[in-house]
């Protein structure tokens, strides 16, 4: 059997032939076919092999909750595992090959543990790899792992492009078959925006399949209207809080090449007035012995690929069913020329008024499929005897359940029905409405009703007057369900969970052993988990569980829905964020200049910094920084400062503010001066430090770190907003527009009194001057400070952004002859380091003022500011507090790493002899030898103390000495030349 | 926790625009309180079932923060008003 397409019918094009792939043979379909119609229209009906028993699984449905034929597409980056075969709209040069198989699909090794399923029965896990208890890491966890899952992920990177965005409806509608349509086409007629999404790629669900003649008049009307929106191909996989619904739309997954300038996948968050959910009913499957080898199929499932892509996946069809549903399915066959060999059904007499060819086994069973790779016969029980038939195809509908999962993702809980013999969900939730099967109808024309009826009710609540319904409600008189749950007899195994291979008797143990509740039985068996989430399985395993446990179904109950609805890739919830574009890359107004000027740039946090810029005939970054930091100690050197956090501060009362949120006094800071500021916590922890100055009466510029930019910035609008919102003050941050170059060394003066048409003489402009200076003979205007980080004769210039290269290449420029050199942030960690001043290495959210030797510039005399209170907790004034201290080797020969502990000399080196930790360290090539600040218990009263400074990780000792923090220039002299 | 807010300045914004500090209800003690007050203050917070208020700050739109109640079991939220202009006693 090799052709199993029919000659007519179907929604398919003949006239064009696809060319696609199935483990590496050549095949062909047409456009309307899915890989799956199409595998089974070449005759293939196995297709992956299950994942305990290595079962040979055949294609089990025609949608969504495929359990079993899931294969892995494309090749290199493009790479996808565990895709439903039954989603993949057939694109020519689609690759597809079969999982969890070894060597081949038709030969595999792993069927052996069919053989040893008595081992590998519910809950092994737990009683198998109990001990040894080393065995877990080493022996079992390994094996487990190479013997689960099912595709393999490639290492690859994907690519194409994903994006996001958003969407405002007045009415979403899910799910376009008939209640869906009727819905969307009511909504859209009254004029509302409304977006119509669903899965498949032709909207009509089950239209589709019954070929119904209205579905071609609503498309029309729909496409013409421009206020309705259809997204075929779009998933909506969650329902979120404020009616904000997620969708996945597969934009281009049914192309082999998809368009680079088009994303592949887009993340629809969709903002709904009113939603209508229509989503349609699953068949269930029937639970009897061999229930799952190729062939067996469900009854809807074998309909729509009778009708919709003209497949006849068998010969000889035998129909179980329950329900309505295989009459349909038999008459379909039948009518397509397909023998159908009988109608098995376990009730006494059925409803559907049979008219076929095929006998009707009333009362009677299927109570063991045979074959291996496909179905050869079934065995059959019922009031009249037992007979065998053979066939290779047989349709199977053990009744509907709707699906609600997204009218649950929101803590709704699910009710069963006995009439319906399912759950369902409360029908109207505020902004969501089931409607249609969804909602527990069963023909079509009482969903079409369904659909418009609600869409009007939706609209009304939203204020469209007098929605007019565009089908009239129906009467939907259907006969209640019996449930029926399983087969009882089967010698076989009787599948329940196709995915996790969890079958009768796993649920039947598990009620034994005490994990009958549902949510204990899902864990112990499995049943429910994976790619399909149970879709198919999980109201047959909640009766199975009900029947052992002698309650109601209800009583037994659902687990807990969540989204996402079906499984979402990596790349539609990565969106754009990817690479470089993961985060901002935030570049200084300086980055072109430093760029020109060699610089090599480290990342940190968002920002690109110089770190140093080396020179011809430098090979190790150490001569490069060593070599600036030399020079600006003796000359003079410009580096980008323009990271640091910028803050403008307005208002009449900013310096009573600034009194509360720093620890030290700003209030009397004059006009025309910069004070360096320590800012705490509440919890008396400093948080940031910065100068502040002010440059005029109520206008305050602030610095803050680099890292603490924006969290400053926060943290003063949250004092000034909610603390104090009777201050007047105003933050704008500019650090983007403000171009800040730090000018150290002896000749920084001389070189600046080039570009800065003021008088800066020490006189004029001493230290901890800071204003608005003209520059250039009056052409720009820009911002002096004269502070500095480095202990050196210093100036920060501030510049308006766009000026930043120009200025800096002219102070280049009139520095060439004083030797200037550009400098990056490692040679200006080395400079603070000599000067001992702390960055937040230091302030590491674990010390006080006090701690870093700043105890006197806290504030007695102010009533209040932020951490003035919890400062003068027990302990936070502590002598034995770790504190700042320098450290250096006792041999300059000798290194140590920042991270090292310190040890009273010849104690052990345990946790118990820890005395504190250097903070920062560097090389000093002012003094010849490695230096390092460190906090250390009662650091400050052992100066000149022997310790080792022990690193553990790399088992270094170093013997060291305790020293001042401050290695250059002590007395300030070279500060305030 | 909800997916869109009510910026009183801004309109209907999505919750990834805000940043949440917590419990809004508190009052900073005054300086001289005592150790026990002040550790209430900085340290101790309760976790209300149904509602509850909290400093959200629209730190992607407006920058002005705001006290959102919001009910802890349901999602809803209640009111969305200006920090400030609340204290101060004025419109929201």
């Amino acid at each position: 059997m090799s052709n199993h397409r029919l000659s007519t019918g179907g929604r398919i094009d003949r006239t064009r032939t696809i060319k696609f792939s199935f483990d590496g043979k050549a095949l062909t379909g047409h456009p309307g076919d899915t890989l799956a119609s199409a595998l089974l229209a070449n005759g293939i009906q196995l297709v992956g092999r299950s994942f305990k028993y290595h079962r040979p699984r055949g294609i089990l449905t025609a949608g969504a909750a495929e359990p079993n034929a899931l294969v892995t597409t494309g090749a290199g980056g493009r790479t996808e595992a565990n895709t439903r075969a039954t989603m993949i709209e057939l694109h020519d040069g689609l690759i597809a090959r079969s999982q969890n198989r070894w060597p081949s699909l038709a030969f595999d090794i792993g069927a052996a543990n069919g053989l040893l399923s008595p081992f590998l029965s519910a809950g092994f896990y737990y009683k198998t790899f109990m001990w040894p208890a080393g065995f877990w890491e080493k022996v079992y966890e390994p094996l487990i792992r190479n013997a689960a899952g099912l595709g393999k992920a490639t290492y690859e990177a994907d690519p194409d492009a994903y994006e996001k965005c958003w969407a405002h409806c007045d009415l979403l509608v899910i799910g376009a078959g008939p209640a869906g349509l009727a819905a969307a086409l009511t909504a859209g007629r009254a004029g509302a925006r409304v977006l119509l999404a669903d899965e498949g790629f032709a909207l009509g669900g089950s239209l589709l399949t019954d070929g119904d003649a209205t579905l071609t008049t609503i498309l029309a009307e729909l496409d013409a209207l421009p206020n309705v929106q259809c997204l075929p191909r779009t998933t909506v996989i969650g329902w979120y809080d404020d009616n904000v619904f997620g969708a996945v739309e597969r934009v281009q997954k049914h192309v082999a090449l998809p368009d680079p300038h088009q994303p592949v996948e887009r993340f629809w968050r969709i903002i709904a007035k009113q939603a209508i959910l229509a989503t349609g009913a699953e068949e269930r499957p029937l639970v009897f012995g061999g229930n799952d080898i190729p062939g067996v199929m469900m009854a809807s499932a074998m309909r729509s690929y009778l009708n919709r892509q003209a497949v006849a996946p068998g010969k000889r069809t035998v129909v179980f069913t329950t329900n309505d549903a295989g009459y349909r399915a038999a008459a379909d066959l039948e009518a397509a020329g397909v023998d159908v060999a009988a109608i098995v059904d376990p009730r006494a007499r059925s409803d559907a008024g049979w008219q076929g060819k095929a006998k009707v086994l009333a009362n009677s069973c299927i109570v063991d499929a045979a074959g291996g790779k496909a179905l050869r016969s079934v065995h059959i029980a019922g009031a009249s005897g037992t007979q065998t038939i053979e066939a290779d195809a047989l349709a199977m509908s053990g009744g509907w359940s709707p699906i609600i999962h997204l009218a649950c993702h929101r803590g709704a809980k699910p009710v069963w029905s006995e009439r319906h013999a399912a759950f369902l969900a409360p029908e109207r939730q505020e902004g969501l409405t089931i409607a249609g099967a969804a909602s527990g109808h069963a023909s079509t024309s009482a969903c079409l009703g369904d659909g418009a009826r609600k869409a009007a009710e939706a609209l009304a609540a939203i204020g469209f007057a007098r929605v007019e319904p565009t089908f009239l409600s129906a009467d939907d008189t259907q006969a209640a369900a019996t449930p029926f749950w399983y087969v009882k007899g089967s010698k076989g195994k009787a599948f329940v969970d196709y995915q996790n291979d969890v079958h009768l008797k796993d649920l039947g143990l598990a009620v034994r052993e005490g994990y009958g509740d549902v949510e204990l039985a899902k864990r112990y068996t499995t049943n429910g988990m994976a790619t399909d989430q149970g879709k198919l399985s999980n109201i047959n395993a909640i009766g199975i569980l009900a029947e052992a446990r002698g309650v109601s179904p209800a009583e037994v109950g659902t687990t807990t829905f969540r989204p996402f609805y079906t499984p979402v890739s990596f790349g539609a919830l990565t969106g754009t964020s990817r690479a470089k574009h993961f985060q901002p890359a935030r570049k200084s107004p300086l980055h072109e200049w430093a760029k020109k000027n060699g610089a090599v740039f480290v990342e940190t946090g968002l920002w690109y910094r110089s770190a140093w810029f080396p020179r011809a005939g430098e090979t190790t970054w150490r001569e490069s920084v060593d070599r600036e930091v030399l020079n600006i100690r003796k000359n003079a050197g410009l580096c980008d400062a323009s990271t640091l956090g910028k803050i403008e501060i307005f208002g009449k009362d900013a310096a009573t503010f600034l009194d509360r949120v720093y620890c030290n006094g700003f209030a009397k800071l004059p006009v025309g001066r910069a004070r360096y500021g320590i800012m705490l916590r509440e919890d008396g922890l400093i948080y940031d430090d910065g100068t502040t100055s002010r440059l005029s009466e109520d206008h305050f510029f602030m610095t803050t770190t680099t890292a603490l930019a924006a969290g400053v910035l926060t943290h003063l609008e949250f004092c000034a907003q909610t603390l104090w919102p009777e201050l007047e003050v105003h933050f704008a941050s500019s650090t983007d527009q403000w171009a800040q170059m730090a000018i150290a060394g002896p000749k920084s003066r001389a070189i600046l009194s080039e570009i800065v048409d003021e008088d800066i003489s020490d006189a004029a402009f001493p230290f901890m001057s800071a204003r608005t200076v003209s520059l250039f003979g009056g052409n720009l205007e820009g911002r002096l400070f004269r502070i500095s980080f480095s202990g050196e004769l210093a100036y920060e210039l501030g510049v308006p952004a766009g000026y930043a290269e120009s200025v800096a290449d002219a102070i280049m420029q009139a520095g060439a002859k004083h030797d200037i050199c550009a400098y990056g942030a490692e040679a200006l960690g080395v400079l603070r380091i000599e000067k001992g001043h702390v960055t937040h290495a230091e302030i590491n959210g674990t010390v006080t003022p006090g701690d870093l030797g700043f105890g006197r510039m806290v504030s007695t005399t102010k009533p209040d500011f932020i951490g003035k209170a919890m400062l003068t907790r027990e302990g936070m004034q502590a002598a034995d507090r770790p504190r700042l201290v320098g450290v250096k080797p006792i041999n300059p020969e000798t290194s140590f790493r920042t991270g090292s502990h310190i040890l009273a000399d010849g104690a052990a080196a345990t946790l118990e002899n820890d005395q504190g930790y250097v903070t920062s360290s560097c090389f000093s090539p002012n003094l010849g030898h490695t230096i390092g600040l460190a906090l250390i218990n009662n650091g400050p009263e052992r100066l000149g103390e022997k310790v080792m400074i022990w690193n553990g990780l790399r088992n270094e000792f170093t013997e060291g000495v305790i020293c001042s923090p401050v290695f250059i220039d002590p007395e300030n002299e070279k500060l305030h030349a | 926790m909800a997916s869109l807010i009510t910026c009183p300045h801004c309109g209907q914004r999505p919750k990834e625009e805000f940043t949440i500090k917590g419990d809004a209800s508190l009052t900073r003690p005054a300086p001289d309180a005592g150790p026990d007050v002040w550790y209430d203050y900085v340290y101790l917070r309760s976790n209300p079932k149904g509602l509850h208020k909290e400093y959200w700050h629209h730190s992607s739109g407006c920058r002005r923060w705001l006290i959102v109640e919001r009910d802890t079991v349901t999602h809803k939220v209640h009111s969305v008003t200006d920090a400030a202009l609340t204290k101060l006693g004025g419109a929201a």
